[in-house]
């Protein structure tokens, strides 16, 4: 797995891009991932990426859109407007988390 | 091995896979069979395709609304059909009778995997931005109309209109 630099610190991450270390993540960090495809982060945002952090924390896994609705009320028409085209892939992206496992 | 890398490794999400499209025609009303094309369809919004479905025969009972909630799962002429967790037959004598039972099983076997009921899953998809199409050879036979018919349903259409509509798409038959 390579080593990439990211807001002038070392992180782990996978051949696409993604973290790979839970603990590497932080709220700042988070800004430069979303700059870098193209998403400024809104309260909106945050308040995704924080379910998706505390999800992934108690549950092991990255939640899916459809949980993202379900649980944290967010329904996944607003997941497409903050995060175009692939919500699934930016929002997990963004976290700092593996992309979901989920089918649904 | 371990590389270091300078240059951030940026994933590539909007790359020209995203011009996809996919078409999926749903011709089934059994219970079992209105799932793979809404997981697929579903899948596919996900990533960013481009995601129609077109409605048509037994696939009009899961935009009907009267009917879209009662889909049922029947084992007759299902020579996979397993006890869950056991390689054991069904026998296929007894499976007309066990339709109520086996939807009902079924059913419970999609909710624990968090997945949710067909007009739930509708409401997803359309959600997603996927849009629905309903076969008009079809609604005339069943004598159906609009109002019959789901809301997020955008219309009626030939099956000439659907294939205008989902030119260079990838089309799934199910």
């Amino acid at each position: 797995m390579p080593v990439t630099t990211l807001n002038g610190k070392a992180v782990n991450v996978n051949e696409e891009g993604f973290l790979t270390e839970y603990d590497e993540w932080d709220e700042d960090l988070a800004k430069v991932l979303a700059e870098q495809i193209g998403i400024e982060l809104t309260d909106a945002h945050w308040k995704v990426i924080r379910f998706l952090r505390e999800d992934f924390k108690t549950q092991g896994e990255t939640p899916t859109t459809r949980r993202v609705q379900t649980v944290a009320g967010i329904p996944v028409k607003e997941q497409f407007v903050l995060f175009p085209k692939k919500p699934g892939k930016k929002m997990s992206y963004i976290a700092g988390l593996p992309k979901p496992h989920g089918c649904v | 091995m371990t590389t270091t890398d300078t240059t951030p490794i940026v994933p590539s999400f909007d790359d020209d896979d995203t011009d996809r499209k996919l078409a999926i025609i749903c011709s089934k009303g059994n219970l079992d069979m209105a799932y793979p094309g809404l997981i697929l369809g579903n899948a596919a919004l996900g990533e960013g395709v481009e995601t129609h479905l077109f409605f048509t025969f037994w696939g009009f009972d899961m935009i009907i609304k009267s009917r879209m909630n009662h889909l049922q799962f029947s084992p007759a002429g299902n020579a996979a059909m397993h006890l869950p967790g056991s390689d054991l037959h069904m026998p296929q004598a007894l499976a007309p009778a066990m339709t109520g039972m086996a939807t009902k099983m079924l059913k419970k076997q999609i909710a624990d995997l968090g997945v949710p009921e067909v007009p739930d899953f509708l409401d997803l998809i359309a959600a997603a931005g996927g849009h629905l199409w309903a076969c008009r050879l079809s609604a005339d036979m069943f004598k159906v109309t609009q109002a019959d018919l789901r809301d997020d349903v955008e219309g009626i259409i030939s099956a000439a209109d659907f294939i205008e509509k989902t030119a260079g798409a990838q089309l799934l038959f199910i």
